[in-house]
């Protein structure tokens, strides 16, 4: 955090001195790095560059906290970066994005509850029950309550403890809420549901690759895990079962940082990132479904390979959308009472 | 200054006066001049520890409105697990730099007795873990303790236990892998203080009688306390800023404070809750050295401050 507050200073000072140096038809593009990165150069960055005549450049963002660091220290870097919905929600009422023009985005086919002046939905995260199917068979949990079911299912179990909005929303799940009456979640009442399974939660994961290693390596026998983790795993053979039933679907979004220096031509690739065509090509790299469900009806993606995106229309119905505006407004406050009681 | 010291002797006389202003003068120079030799570190000391100490300070008294306010040191005992995270990085703390004791003392004292030669060799295999990444360290452990991993498996398969052993993603997890990379900080002071003691001393103690194990008790751990307390602060003061491997053993059970500064630095949109923990723990830190300077003299925490 030192570093970050130095990086801070010195960002401070730098941004008298710094001359706009990119050229008018290069911009620069921030998102989470590793192989979710690679598939979006193949599938937006690359073909958008082609198509518009431009330069892309890459960086990797550690979240809302860079691009508040950038333009609170007026030295923004980024022309377009990636964040999770509910940062976008927050960062959007702090300010610290430009207006999208969507006469140049076309936003028809993105959930309109990912479209908003100053942020729009550009892939999904699933949150997905795994188990192990060296232990359980395929008699494994199935949904969130036989998971707190701890005398059905006896086992070692992990949780999110760095994500309360996800855990939250699986332990509202877990207590027999319905799908769609999970939003507005009544906190204090998963709170309690998350009371109820604590003593049995053998780990609390703080990074989707420390979620998949327990998994992998047996240190419990089920867990909550990023779709694209358990993915993963199922694919490098690991005996794993997961599914998209009682999922939580959470968005990524992109922003331009306020500030940008290249606004115009950013919009424009921004615009064609979210079109159907490219956002189609995601899913053929990579297991982030596309934001964008016109994506499934341009063909490119073989039927088979639908059932396994988790944004297909399909799956959609199995799982709850995490909204992002309620944790905007209940992200602190949630989240400090979690840890209160996942640290007692 | 004992320059000027001597002069003042002299002040009485009025060949007496003229030196002393020729040597006050000399003396003024001198001082000016290592003044101007010590004010590129000076300005260094003061650019990039002070002023970003006293940035982070200041930052900590705003809060999210940007309002000056005392709301995010407030957050620390309104919020009980703000507390229970204090108490558990002095836990952490407390049983490595034990546990450290226990394994560092006899391996420097080993050190301390072989022959030269063997001893350099032995200090390579201390100093050897220091060239790894921390991170790479912590997740080697992880493969080592976890349920599935090395001693469990041979445990199980050599019969002594039928259940694993829960040694990793708790307690005893974090205190293994903080253990092993702390255990350096605490062997290499104690041994440079070991090999100063004068063998000399020993002789004497046991020409006069004494058993080896009452020389050991009487003259050699004595004399070892300094450079055992310089490592014990050494190695207390890191563990309270540990990260990582609490972070990847603890299996998010054993919060410690530097974890919780990330998280404040992600979960508030102020820069403040994140820099009131790192000012909380400085302060505790500076009041701890403070502490131990106190109660073991200079000598234990020279490392810092010798003048």
């Amino acid at each position: 955090m030192t570093k970050r507050l130095c990086i801070h200073g010195l960002a401070g000072l730098l941004a008298s001195v710094t001359v706009p140096a990119s050229a008018a038809d290069t911009i620069t593009v921030a998102s989470w790095g590793g192989t979710y990165q690679e598939a979006q150069t193949k599938a937006f960055f690359d073909p958008t560059a082609k198509d518009l005549g431009i330069t892309i450049k890459q960086d990797t963002t550690n979240g809302l906290d860079d691009v508040r660091l950038q333009v609170t220290g007026n030295a923004v870097k980024w022309d377009i970066t990636e964040l999770g919905a509910d940062e976008c929600a927050r960062g959007s009422k702090e300010g610290l994005f430009e207006k999208l023009d969507y006469n140049v985005i076309d936003k028809s086919g993105i959930n309109p509850k990912l479209v908003h002046d100053d942020w729009v939905g550009i892939s999904y995260t699933s949150v997905v029950l795994i188990y192990r199917t060296d232990v359980f068979g395929d008699k494994g949990p199935k949904s969130w309550a036989d998971f707190w079911d701890v005398e059905k299912f006896p086992g070692r179990r992990a949780l999110s403890g760095s994500q309360a909005t996800e855990t939250l929303s699986v332990a509202a799940l877990a207590k027999g809420t319905p799908i769609d009456k999970v939003y507005p979640v009544d906190i204090d009442g998963a709170l309690q549901s998350v009371d109820k399974v604590k003593g049995h939660i053998d780990a609390w994961w703080t990074s989707g690759a420390q979620a998949m290693q327990l998994v992998k390596d047996g240190e419990v026998d089920m867990a909550s895990i990023w779709n694209g983790r358990a993915g993963t795993l199922k694919k490098e053979g690991a005996p794993v079962s997961f599914s998209f039933d009682q999922g939580v679907l959470t968005a990524d979004c992109m922003v331009i940082p306020k500030g940008s220096k290249n606004k115009d031509i950013a919009m424009k690739a921004l615009a064609k990132f979210v079109s159907p065509d490219l956002q189609a090509n995601l899913p053929l790299y990579v297991d982030n479904g596309p934001a964008n469900e016109k994506a499934f009806e341009t063909g490119k993606i073989p039927q088979e390979r639908i059932k396994d995106i988790n944004s297909s229309p399909e799956n959609v119905k199995k799982q709850v959308l995490q909204d992002p505006e309620f944790w905007r407004d209940n992200l602190v406050e949630a989240t400090e009472k979690f840890n209160n009681l996942i640290q007692q | 200054m004992s320059v000027g010291s001597a002069s003042l002797d002299h002040a009485g006389r009025p060949d007496g006066v003229l030196n002393a202003d020729a040597l006050r003068a000399d003396a003024r120079r001198q001082a000016l001049g290592l003044l101007a030799l010590l004010s590129p570190g000076l300005f260094l000391v003061f650019s990039i520890i002070i002023v970003p100490i006293g940035w982070l300070f200041w930052l900590s008294l705003f809060d999210e409105t940007g309002q000056l306010s005392l709301a995010n040191y407030a957050r620390f005992f309104e919020q009980a697990s703000y507390i229970k995270t204090f108490a558990t990085t002095f836990k952490v703390a407390f049983v490595v730099t034990g546990a450290c004791v226990l394994f560092g003392y006899p391996l420097a004292y080993m050190l301390s007795q072989l022959p030269r030669r063997a001893a350099s060799i032995c200090l390579i295999f201390v100093i050897l873990p220091f060239w790894t990444s921390v991170l790479v360290r912590t997740y080697a452990w992880l493969v080592i303790l976890q349920r599935k991993g090395l001693i469990n498996n041979w445990l199980i398969d050599l019969g002594v236990i039928g259940q694993p052993l829960p040694l990793a993603n708790n307690f005893a997890g974090v205190v293994i892998g903080m253990t092993h990379i702390m255990l350096p900080f605490l062997v290499l002071p104690l041994y440079a203080s070991m090999k100063t003691i004068d063998v000399d001393c020993l002789r004497a103690g046991m020409n006069l009688g004494a058993s080896p194990a009452a020389t050991f008790r009487q003259i050699f751990f004595p004399l070892s306390l300094p450079g055992l307390a310089s490592g014990v602060v050494i190695v207390f003061v890191l563990c309270l800023g540990f990260f990582v491997t609490p972070a990847l053993m603890g299996g998010g059970k054993v919060i410690m404070w530097a974890m919780r500064m990330e998280q404040a630095t992600s979960l508030y949109s102020n820069w403040g809750a994140g820099a009131a923990l790192g000012v909380v723990l400085l302060a505790v830190t500076l009041a701890l050295l403070g502490l131990f300077q106190w109660l073991l003299g200079a000598r234990a925490t020279g490392v810092w401050s010798r003048r």
